[in-house]
């Protein structure tokens, strides 16, 4: 954990990013315990609480698709009172290219959306409110989410995470899938941001208002919600798999869950520490797969 | 003057060397940061009170005068001086200054592809784990003064910072302090019995006497990476140590370029490729447990009340990681940590320069960045300078070209596409 300077910030104007999944697998799925247009309505009424919050208070809504991701409400740009109309056309334009993009014919299970392409996006955002000068709002990502972790993301969300770390941005996770989800409780419990996962969804609007709505600066004087355990699972470079013991390389770090001959990454050869140099480099020239 | 017996440090590490070399990971000791940094501290206030009067240098120091004197000839081949660059024609033909932003994104771009036709190769191994020496000169040399307040204080300065970077770059590397002082060399903070690959040597003056070469052989067979920053003048030997070990050698020129070359230094550098014998490790991942919940750890051999860690394996609690599970053996370690170098294997591709049009070209291109949303749009609809992925072709602005590169490592349009993921 690396030590920042602290940074000087006005006291309690957040900047708010929220990321929506908007995975259409998840939301028609039987599992999902209600509607798109519910939890829409919802946040929607969430966003417009935080804006009367504080004046300055700013939100940013990007949406993570199954396909893409973009950027679907600033409230810098200033929307006047037409706050719900601009987001959900944008919503809905997004959807809709979201769709034309999709090329695979069918995915097993819900499958899950580009959160570390929206984490990315969010982060970028930040660093530009970082760059405006020293006075601007304390940055904060949301992030509710309730399709399955992709495995084959998980250097991306890592890298993600560390960056938030780095520049102290506390990610906050709801649930709202059936599933716990790892890469969030790992998101949240490295840049100290609270990890919820509501068990009424019917009552999502008071879960955001009371957990995820205060500034971080009088978080200090609530009781959040304890985590419940941090899953510190990884994935496997190989098949993607999430796992909780695997073979680690000792030159490159890589994660396998099994054993190899060959380091897929940085191509050494495995074998006994005793092996001599010569068996080792030609070993490393055979062609890898 | 200060006279330090060279060869009698290196030779030190070699010895080390010959014993150990067969170990390739140990427990890296994250607990060990505080304390190299408390005796760096240590270490420094022992020089103010062992030497009351560090300043007057009485010798051939007249060349370290500073600012007004032109630049030397080796100096010439570390600074980043470049004037023509500084200089930009405009619209009318006019020459001028070309403004601040634009230039610091030049420098950034200059290393970036410096560093991108290093690692070339498509595999290249780096040593991830690295075991480093981090050698300071406290001779008298280190209260010279032309570095404000003194040479050595902003060393320390310096060397703090590197250990933080050290860290969060390579976790789970080891470190260690030797100061050099008076010809003997003392060793601050151990890495507890592992060997060495890298020697990096922080040095204010040097003189040698004996026989280095034989000593910087002694290096070269035992797979020792040495680097040496200079702060004074940059002295041959110390540059063919590096050449012959396949370090690096640099001079810095002031503060700012010192801090450069020192942080230059954290990311991992390529494997000695007869060195890198790769072994797999298996390890356990454990998940923590929830906060408030009791159970007995394996460690203390008492109960405990929350946090704490369970073996993926046996499910016995222990209180720390990375350790190894006292019940079925398994080395534990924090998956975060290991993530925190994937970046390195995983490299951003370095972003392409776009023209700026002299016709906009509304159709190709957005008018805002990709990852922030800022306009890319100078005052006065003229399209500024940005950039552009190679893989996904989005555009970026300089500001966001900076921080995917050196933060982030990740590229927002990429990670935003589902197909380029399959690819990758």
């Amino acid at each position: 954990m690396t030590p920042v300077s602290s940074k000087q910030y006005t006291d309690d104007v957040s900047l708010l990013m929220v990321l929506i999944d908007t995975n259409p697998l998840f939301w028609s799925s039987t599992a999902t315990p209600f509607s798109f247009s519910k939890f829409l309505s919802q946040v929607l009424s969430f966003l417009n609480s935080i804006i009367l919050l504080n004046q300055l208070n700013q939100v940013v809504v990007i949406a993570t698709g199954f396909n893409s991701c973009d950027y679907i409400y600033d409230s810098s740009l200033g929307h006047g009172n037409l706050r719900a109309e601009t987001l959900l056309q944008k919503l809905e334009e997004f959807v809709i290219k979201d769709e034309e993009l999709n090329k695979q014919e069918s995915v097993d299970g819900i499958g899950s959306s580009l959160l570390s392409g929206s984490l990315s996006m969010a982060l970028c955002y930040i660093q530009r409110v970082f760059r405006s000068g020293s006075i601007h709002p304390q940055p904060r990502i949301l992030c509710l989410h309730g399709s399955q972790d992709g495995p084959g993301q998980y250097v991306a969300i890592m890298n993600s995470i560390f960056s938030a770390q780095r520049s102290m941005v506390p990610i906050d996770s709801c649930v709202i899938g059936s599933q716990h989800s790892a890469f969030l409780q790992q998101a949240s419990y490295i840049t100290g941001g609270v990890y919820l996962k509501p068990q009424q969804l019917e009552g999502l609007f008071q879960y955001l208002t009371t957990v995820f709505a205060t500034d971080l600066h009088s978080r200090n004087f609530l009781q959040l919600p304890k985590p419940v355990g941090v899953d510190f699972r990884a994935s496997c470079f190989c098949h993607k798999n999430t796992i909780d013991m695997g073979y680690i390389c000792s030159v490159c770090l890589s994660i396998f869950c099994k054993h190899h001959k060959k380091c897929s990454t940085c191509g050494s050869a495995f074998g006994q520490p005793q092996t001599s140099v010569s068996t080792s480099n030609q070993k490393r020239k055979a062609p890898d797969s | 003057m200060s006279k330090i017996p060279y060869y009698a440090l290196i030779g030190y590490f070699a010895k080390e060397l010959f014993f150990l070399k067969e170990f390739t990971l140990s427990i890296p000791p994250y607990k060990k940061r505080k304390e190299l940094l408390r005796s760096l501290r240590k270490g420094m206030s022992n020089f103010g009170n062992g030497k009351g009067k560090p300043v007057t240098g009485d010798d051939d120091d007249d060349e370290d005068e500073g600012n007004e004197r032109d630049l030397e000839a080796w100096e010439r081949a570390y600074a980043d001086e470049r004037s023509w660059e500084s200089l930009q024609e405009d619209e009318s033909g006019l020459l001028r200054p070309i403004d601040n932003q634009a230039l610091h994104h030049a420098q950034y771009r200059r290393r970036l592809r410096s560093l991108s036709s290093a690692s070339a190769a498509s595999r290249i191994q780096k040593g991830l784990i690295r075991y480093l020496y981090l050698v300071i000169d406290l001779s008298r040399a280190a209260g010279e003064m032309d570095l404000r307040p003194s040479r050595m204080v902003v060393v320390a300065k310096q060397v703090e910072a590197f250990i933080r970077e050290f860290f969060d770059q390579n976790p789970l590397s080891q470190i260690g302090l030797i100061s050099i002082k008076n010809g003997v060399a003392q060793c601050l903070t151990d890495l507890g019995g592992s060997p060495e690959s890298h020697i990096k040597v922080l040095m204010g003056k040097l003189e040698c006497a004996g026989d280095v070469m034989e000593t910087i052989q002694k290096c070269k067979n035992s797979k020792i990476r040495c680097s040496v920053i200079g702060l004074s003048a940059e002295l041959y030997i110390c540059k063919y140590l590096c050449q012959e070990t396949g370090g690096l050698y640099s001079v810095a020129l002031d503060e700012a370029h010192l801090k450069e070359l020192i942080l230059e230094h954290a990311p991992p550098p390529p494997a000695i490729a007869e060195f890198a014998i790769a072994n797999l490790i298996k390890m356990g991942f454990p998940q923590r447990a929830a906060e408030g919940v009791i159970s007995i750890c394996s460690c203390h051999k008492e109960a405990k009340f929350g946090g704490g860690y369970t073996c993926p394996r046996c499910k016995a609690r222990v209180c720390e990681l990375p350790t190894e599970c006292r019940i079925c053996g398994l080395t534990l370690v924090s998956s975060p940590h290991l993530a925190r170098s994937y970046h390195h294997l995983f490299p951003v591709t370095p972003f392409d320069d776009v023209a700026p049009l002299i016709v906009p070209n509304q159709h190709r291109r957005p008018k805002t960045c990709f990852g922030c949303q800022q306009s890319l749009l100078n005052p006065g609809n003229i399209p500024g300078r940005c950039v552009t992925c190679p893989k996904c072709k989005q555009f970026f602005c300089l500001d966001c070209d900076i921080y995917i590169h050196e933060s982030l490592h990740n590229c927002p349009g990429c990670e935003s596409l589902r197909d380029s993921k399959s690819l990758s």
